[in-house]
């Protein structure tokens, strides 16, 4: 990767994220291959922390592997875990690993996770996360003290632009662009005249949106995810679509569709790019960006 | 204000009871009344079930607030029952039970977990509504409290989890959030979510909390 993650915001070309999961235990061999697989192909790289709360290796662990590989980190940070010391100590640490990108994150909630009877820490939130991070660039902790050595962040958030009711979370988001967010991954979005809407009214404030991209596998993932997960619809056509496809084609079928969902939104200039969760068929994310005309993407 | 209770499993009473065998039994009044766990049908109940796996029960009584100044006097007119016990079986909430623990130096032993702070919304079903964090938000939230309401606390507005003004973690349950933003909406005092709320002050009354009262 030639350019910095936030070199690339700047650029106005179409952005292109993704992300992978660190694993439940010590074998970091799958991560790292990962790795290997998008360092090369997008513009930056989100390591997960703790997904749906299940206790894995750590985000910065997985920041420091792909700093490493020559990749470009974005650090995902839920208030989960952290109370503010730990939030802050964790931000120094990345800093002088050279991980320069941090996505703040609420968190989900610990009772979905694995680890059922854990506390659940949320001292923050994730705009309060935000403004830490731009507060501790000035030079200061959060307890007002000197820093030896302050932090420089690109900091961005999330958005969930199909979640119901919407306003509520609209404010939430102009809260996130005013507490300094840089850049906001949206929650999966697959209906793109709803997300147009969206973007209408997003457009307004100088914040880059990247389009959340979730790979669907079989037309049962899709309809369990619209069925289960809070904030994602997916449209019966495309769950049809799925169902559709000859044996053993559905995952060929979800690139398809992933891929050109991502050219109509670069061809459409709905935002300013996209982010791609693969979740776990990380090694398909270069068919799917084939597969939306941007092969060679990074320059 | 009500103290939620929510009486033990026997199994864990008894673990707690291993080498006492005579028990005297105190029940409380007003919160433990209300919520079915330590009034004087459940005080009666506990004892057919202790003397059902072996254990005297030397006497019992429901005191009206078990709480306050006039516990003392309440026990002292069953001093003759209680002398004769060698532990306080506590049907009440953590306030009567460390209230009985300091009163003649006989254990007080709990019967009953204390959940939270809450009120009754319809026969036996309860909502915790003060966390008593020392910071109250009430003013800006349309008098929703987003710390009990919200299973996270949050201060500055839903999370990604609400679904359909439901929460992640109960689809039963109501987003906090979706009920803030409705109710400040109907007041024309949406404003207010859009304020910044700076996170809370986790040691505003550090523990022990003390406080007098001018």
């Amino acid at each position: 990767m030639k350019q910095s993650f936030r070199e690339a915001l700047k650029s106005g070309e179409f952005i292109v994220t993704s992300e992978i999961g660190p694993p439940k235990g010590t074998k970091l061999e799958k991560m790292r291959h990962h790795i290997e697989i998008l360092k090369e192909k997008v513009d930056g790289i989100n390591v997960t922390d703790h997904q749906s709360s299940v206790m894995r290796f750590p985000s910065l662990g997985g920041c420091v592997e792909i700093k490493e590989h020559g990749g470009e980190p974005i650090l995902q940070m839920t208030c989960r875990d952290r109370n503010q010391m730990a939030l802050q100590a964790d931000l120094l640490f990345a800093y002088t690993r050279g991980i320069r990108n941090v996505l703040c994150l609420t968190g989900d909630a610990v009772p979905v996770g694995d680890h059922k009877q854990a506390k659940g820490v949320f001292e923050f939130d994730s705009v309060q996360l935000l403004r830490t991070i731009r507060h501790m660039e000035s030079g200061k902790d959060m307890g007002g003290n000197d820093l030896e050595g302050a932090v420089e962040f690109c900091a961005g958030a999330i958005v969930t632009p199909e979640a119901k009711p919407i306003e509520p979370q609209l404010i939430k988001f102009e809260k996130k662009v005013e507490a300094g967010a840089e850049f906001i991954q949206t929650q999966a979005i697959y209906d793109l005249d709803n997300f147009a809407k969206f973007m209408n009214n997003a457009r307004q404030y100088p914040v880059k949106i990247l389009a959340g991209i979730v790979l669907l596998v079989s037309a049962k993932m899709a309809k369990y995810m619209t069925d289960n997960v809070p904030g994602i619809f997916v449209p019966q056509n495309l769950i049809d679509e799925l169902a559709s496809a000859p044996k053993g084609g559905a995952l060929q079928k979800g690139i398809e569709i992933a891929g050109r969902m991502i050219k109509t939104i670069k061809e459409e200039k709905l935002c300013d790019g996209v982010h791609i969760m693969a979740i776990g068929r990380e090694e398909v994310v270069p068919d799917i960006l084939a597969a939306a005309g941007l092969n060679g993407h990074v320059k | 204000m009500k103290s939620i209770t929510r009486q033990k499993p026997l199994e864990e009473i008894t673990k707690q009871l291993e080498g006492i065998e005579r028990l005297y039994l105190v029940g409380c009044g007003t919160c433990a009344t209300m919520t079915k766990t330590g009034g004087k049908d459940e005080v009666l109940a506990m004892k057919e079930r202790l003397q059902g796996a072996g254990k005297m029960i030397t006497g019992w009584t429901v005191i009206p607030t078990a709480c306050d100044t006039m516990t003392e006097a309440s026990l002292a007119e069953n001093n003759g029952a209680i002398q004769s016990a060698d532990c306080f079986l506590v049907m009440s909430c953590a306030l009567g039970v460390q209230k009985i623990a300091s009163y003649n130096g006989k254990p007080a032993i709990p019967a009953l977990d204390t959940l939270f702070i809450g009120v009754e919304d319809s026969p036996g079903l309860f909502h915790e509504v003060c966390d008593q964090c020392g910071h109250c938000v009430l003013g800006y939230t349309a008098g929703i409290c987003p710390i009990t309401a919200c299973h996270k606390g949050l201060l500055n507005g839903p999370c990604g989890g609400t679904n359909n003004g439901k929460c992640e973690v109960d689809k039963n349950r109501d987003c906090a959030w979706t009920l803030i933003y409705d109710r400040l909406k109907a007041q024309g005092r949406l404003d207010l979510m859009k304020k910044y709320q700076p996170p809370r002050n986790s040691q505003i009354a550090p523990r022990p909390r003390v406080t007098r009262v001018a």
